[in-house]
């Protein structure tokens, strides 16, 4: 499993305003590009001294393509990135101050403590 | 020898800036209570009279990422810029910009190192919220150099409860130690009970009133038998998933000084978490 993997997702794209939009609209084909393109550069280091072995598994990409947050966290993603990232793409979809943030607690209520491990 | 002239710990609430500066219908209800406990717990610094501030704070992966990841950072730089994009978009937060204290820092990292802790540095640190809500309610103006240091609350593995608690007596000795006529204000923000992309996060309350209820009575005695006794790295899970954040509570409580009473307590019970205030004046207390 590739966790640390997710958060390098999660945290690139949270971090840039144009990857956020681009994500919320085609998150599949966002995935399919950052993986490509993304996943291996190492991000205080120039393009050329990528890494060579990251990749995710099938079942995560498959959450992040599906913008299934609940999965996200059924694999052990960190909380607060997700949290964060998934506010910024669909927070403005909820006319209730808090709408799309206590529809997320409702759909993670099946899990109990202790929660899926976020160590990476 | 530098004074320590107050010892603060607070929760750091992103969305009081919004809600202090809202008016109208987009003024929470609870605004104006929040405004009068943080105007009154603003004043308990300015009494002090500070000219240094060394805040205590967590950087939540703006700056510092998962490739290279400190447990215990202290910033070196003789300008912080402040808030990231991010913060903006979802708190409101503006952008800010602090002065640093550059011989303080390297006091703190030099004689740090010596007494057992490898500290990391940066000489090149935006800071976040942690830092900047502190800033906010306490020194508004942001006109004090400061030092700031951040701990690894966020990351797991993280350090022991103990070893923050052990990082704050330092840092009380150092600042007392430090070869400057200054008088130096230590602050520091944690959290309560907290849940952050979990199925308890945003409810009426912080996650678990009981605890936070707890957490109070400790900080505010200076309870560090207790708190040490009962908060592990695994009983934080329980009061909610970013509760890890109270381990900068037990730093302060380092910094205080053990059954040390605060001169200082409030609280505000808000939706999402418990809000708290406290500081000490040490030198009131030799």
């Amino acid at each position: 499993m590739s966790k640390y993997l997710l958060n390098k997702f999660l945290y690139t794209v949270d971090r840039d305003p144009d990857l956020v939009e681009r994500y919320r609209t085609d998150p599949a084909g966002t995935v399919a590009w950052w993986e490509a393109e993304r996943a291996n550069v190492v991000l205080n280091l120039p393009g050329i001294e990528r890494s060579t072995w990251l990749e995710f598994t099938g079942a995560e990409r498959e959450a992040l393509a599906t913008h299934d947050y609940v999965k996200l966290f059924e694999l052990g993603a960190h909380n607060f990135l997700t949290l964060t990232l998934f506010i910024a793409m669909f927070e403005r979809d909820h006319d209730e101050p808090l709408g799309f943030q206590l529809e997320y607690a409702r759909k993670l209520s099946h899990f109990s403590l202790p929660y899926p491990d976020i160590s990476t | 020898m530098a004074t320590v002239a107050a010892v603060i710990a607070s929760t750091h609430h992103p969305f009081y800036y919004r809600a202090s500066t809202s008016t109208g219908a987009d003024r929470p209800p609870f605004a104006d209570e929040w405004v009068a406990k943080i105007e009154a717990f603003r004043e308990t610094l300015t009494r002090a009279r500070p000219d240094v501030l060394v805040m205590v704070g967590s950087d939540h992966f703006h700056q510092l990422w998962l490739d290279n990841m400190p447990q215990f950072l202290v910033g070196k730089a003789p300008f912080y810029d402040a808030n990231f994009y991010n913060e903006e978009r979802e708190f409101g937060l503006p952008r800010m910009f602090v002065r640093g204290d550059e011989d303080l820092s390297a006091y703190l990292l030099r004689q740090g190192m010596d007494a057992g802790f490898d500290l990391a540095f940066s000489n090149e640190l935006r800071i976040d919220h942690s830092i900047t809500c502190p800033l906010i309610t306490l020194r508004p103006e942001a006109d004090l150099p400061i030092v700031p240091i951040y701990t690894n609350i966020f990351a797991p593995p993280l350090p022991q409860p103990k070893r923050f608690v052990e990082l704050g007596r330092t840092i009380r000795q150092l600042v007392e130690s430090w070869p400057s006529q200054a008088r130096v204000a230590i602050i520091g923000t944690g959290h309560l009970s907290l849940e952050l992309g979990g199925p308890r996060q945003f409810g009426p309350h912080g996650p678990d009133p009981e605890f936070d209820r707890k957490a109070v009575g400790w900080i505010a005695s200076g309870d560090l038998g207790s708190a040490l006794a009962e908060v592990s790295l695994d009983s934080l899970w329980l009061p909610g998933n970013a509760t890890h954040g109270f381990m900068d509570f037990m730093l302060m409580m380092g910094v205080a000084g053990e059954n040390v009473k605060a001169d200082h307590v409030d609280s505000l019970d808000l939706f999402h978490t418990m809000e708290a205030y406290f500081t000490w004046y040490p030198e009131a207390s030799v």
